[in-house]
């Protein structure tokens, strides 16, 4: 064992690295960039060899190149982040319909407009669908592993994989690692063998258009893979366990469940925090638990069931909003407990890197043990600046963008209290 | 769309002093940037453009250089990166009686957003083009950008870069741009005098300010930009295309930089082409956008 305490960037650079890239491209976005930055550092130092480490023009070139790459045998990976990973969604989409096995990891981080550079899933989340298998680290030690297995799970399958990282709030904090020996990884990942190859020798053709005929096939297969991932995704973390001597991975991860009435159900590093929370109230005897899902896509509906369906009520917290209905992950988990009677609550929260406090998830998991919340509820909304808003726009037809007028309030507001 | 106009006539219809055209929020540059000069010079040149700040539009993408919006007192847009020149191409149509003014970095300009360069030029939109070009991603700290030296190390370039740089003022040559010129951003009096021009130009004007990041470009620095910026000679063909592309290649062979005006011609614009168009052909020449906007309305 090799306990190293560092940043998280760094920890998944160290591991990206073990797993043998052979073509690396990338495209500088916050707070994703430490990340590719680590792996140029360790080119430098020539520990990443043999290895293509490829500057980019955007993040559209980014996947593209990665594309490029993995199509001829190479194993690919990139990093992005936010807008970064908007700009590139349609070679994200070709890439998993093509059924290319590139690994990138996406540092969390909100979606503009308003610009915010801070951290929720509000990038990943809209990429649900996109055909790609989506993880999701709760610290650092995890994300590492998740990018081990990552490899091993998209080659397996000939399916790209999303690893999601909280962005700063992992990628940029310093923990203590266990950094894997090369002979373990070795170990755990076999070399690159490519399902389809540009090969000279045995030439094939990559890409074709497909019509009617066939269209609805080749996306069920798609569909098919990524089912066939929710048996494969434990088997690969009970090979990890073994090798590496650590729990990692899995679809979901319950804690403190076993009798719990309430289970707050969530993804990424808030999770340490809500289990925090939990432990507190479990001392005041709340029977409470949470419900950690690592694997997003594909959505484990029978493991999330099973853990949820002895519950009275579920609390689905998550960083991101589908505006319009409320929550994301609450549509999949509603989904799983189709059929069963539970109270269901979706709490939206820490968008754009908003504090998610303990005080806060106190106040809000004990007014759900008296189901007196909302249905859909915003944690921390401050709604005299909302007010302020809707008044002005209820003054005057000409009230002026929205961001820009919130900020000035918040500004005069803040100057009020100091 | 309304009727293009003739932007002159918006000028010099106010007397205020380059610092009435500052905004008052702070600078977030660091200290010694070249950007300073950039909006040094931009200032200046409105002062003397004299042009209403209400009949002024900033408009820039993401990167250091595209934080320079908020520090003009003017109607001013942070949009995404790289999309900076097709926001304001939609803006200048939609008020051809507004002066466009677009700032951005070499790498919003000529890495993410370079698809949009040569349509801008070509499409000869009557607006000004302001490229900060420092040689690096400064905003994600110190990266290789299109204008990078090869020479120049950085995380993700350890050993330099494999690329060649592209020369920006090249490839606005090439592309068609009507108006193309080029000053070190610490030479205040040429770069407000090229953008003044460049804002009194009817068409796409684009200027290259070259401008040092003393935080994470060692190689391209404010004392060798200074020295290796070479004033173009007073009989300079300003109307000569040829003329300019092969003044800037014998510049770079003696590894020199042109500045001053190195090409400016007339076209008609987007705007006038349109409204010629929609004169020959028909149309509602008189549409109100008003009404469009009212249409939307909820």
């Amino acid at each position: 064992m090799s306990l190293k305490q560092c940043e998280g960037s760094h920890a998944v650079a160290a591991a990206v690295a073990l797993c043998r890239p052979e073509v690396i491209c990338a495209y500088p976005i916050s707070p994703q960039t430490h990340i590719v930055e680590g792996l140029g550092e360790m080119v430098k130092a020539g520990k990443l060899s043999p290895c293509e480490f490829i500057n980019v023009e955007s993040e559209f070139a980014a996947m593209s190149v990665a594309i490029g790459a993995s199509a001829a045998g190479a194993r690919a990976y990139t990093a992005t982040a936010s807008q970064g990973l908007l700009f590139m969604v349609e070679a994200v989409y070709n890439a998993s319909g093509l059924g290319l096995p590139i690994v990138m990891t996406v540092a969390n981080r909100a979606i503009g407009a308003p610009i915010n550079i801070w951290n929720d899933h509000s990038d990943s989340m809209s990429q649900r669908d996109c055909g790609w298998i989506q993880l999701f680290a709760e610290n650092n030690q995890e994300a590492l592993d998740l990018h081990i297995q990552a490899f091993r799970l998209g080659e397996e399958l000939s399916l790209p994989v999303m690893v999601c990282m909280d962005g700063f709030i992992l990628t940029h904090a310093y923990e203590r690692v266990d950094i894997p020996t090369q002979a373990q990884v070795d170990d755990y990942l076999p070399p690159f063998s490519p399902r389809q190859i540009l090969d000279p020798s045995e030439p094939v053709s990559i890409g074709a258009m497909v019509g009617p005929e066939a269209f609805t096939e080749v996306r069920y297969l798609a569909h098919a893979r990524q089912m066939q991932a929710l048996e494969l995704i434990p088997q690969h973390a009970a090979r990890f366990r073994k090798i590496f001597g650590r729990d990692s991975g899995g679809l979901v991860r319950p804690y403190r469940c076993e009798d719990a009435e309430t289970i707050v159900v969530a993804l990424g590093s808030i999770l340490g925090t809500i289990k925090d929370t939990i432990d507190e109230m479990r001392d005041e005897g709340y029977r409470i638990g949470a419900l950690g899902i690592i694997s997003f896509r594909p959505f484990p509906l029978a493991a999330v069931r099973e853990v949820l369906q002895h519950a009275n009520r579920v609390v689905i917290l998550e960083k991101s909003l589908a505006v319009g209905i409320g929550g994301i992950v609450s549509t999949d988990v509603r989904m799983a407990l189709s059929g069963f009677n539970l109270h269901g609550y979706t709490v939206i929260a820490g968008l754009g890197g908003r504090s998610i406090t303990k005080s806060s998830l106190h106040k809000l998991f004990r007014q759900a043990e008296k189901d007196e919340l909302e249905h859909l509820t915003f944690l921390d909304l401050d709604h005299n600046i909302v007010n302020r808003e809707l008044e002005r726009q209820k003054q005057k037809r000409r009230s002026g963008p929205i961001a820009e007028n919130m900020l000035r309030d918040v500004v005069v507001i803040a100057a009020r209290i100091s | 769309m309304n009727a293009p106009v003739e932007l002159k006539e918006r000028f010099h219809q106010v007397e205020l002093e380059p610092k009435d055209y500052r905004d008052g929020v702070a600078s977030f540059w660091c200290p010694g940037c070249g950007h300073n000069g950039v909006l040094t010079s931009l200032l200046r040149a409105l002062s003397e453009i004299g042009v209403d700040p209400q009949n002024l539009v900033s408009i820039s993408g993401i990167g250091c250089s595209s934080r320079l919006p908020y520090f003009v007192r003017s109607y001013k847009m942070h949009t995404l990166h790289g999309r900076a020149g097709p926001v304001a191409t939609g803006a200048q149509l939609a008020r051809p009686d507004l002066a466009v003014v677009v700032t951005g970095g070499d790498g919003d300009g000529f890495s993410i957003g370079g698809g949009h360069m040569p349509h801008m030029a070509r499409k000869n939109v009557n607006m000004t083009y302001i490229l900060m070009d420092n040689h690096v991603y400064g905003l994600t700290k110190g990266q290789a950008s299109p204008t990078s030296q090869r020479v120049m190390k950085a995380a993700t370039t350890p050993y330099g870069g494999l690329e060649e740089p592209l020369d920006p003022i090249l490839y606005m040559l090439t592309y068609g741009a009507t108006f193309v010129g080029q000053a070190f951003a610490g030479n205040v009096k040429l770069a407000s005098q090229l953008i003044k021009e460049g804002m009194e130009h009817k068409g796409f004007a684009f200027i290259n300010l070259l401008s040092h990041c003393p935080s994470f470009n060692e190689i391209d620095t404010a004392k060798t930009f200074k020295s290796s910026c070479e004033q173009l000679d007073v009989g300079h063909d300003v109307t000569d295309v040829s003329v300019a592309i092969q003044v800037v290649q014998q510049a770079k062979k003696d590894g020199r930089m042109p500045t001053g005006l190195l090409y400016k011609v007339q076209r008609p614009t987007l705007d006038e082409r349109m409204a010629e168009l929609v004169q020959r052909v028909g149309g509602h020449k008189d549409y109100d956008l008003r009404k469009v906007i009212d249409l939307a309305r909820p």
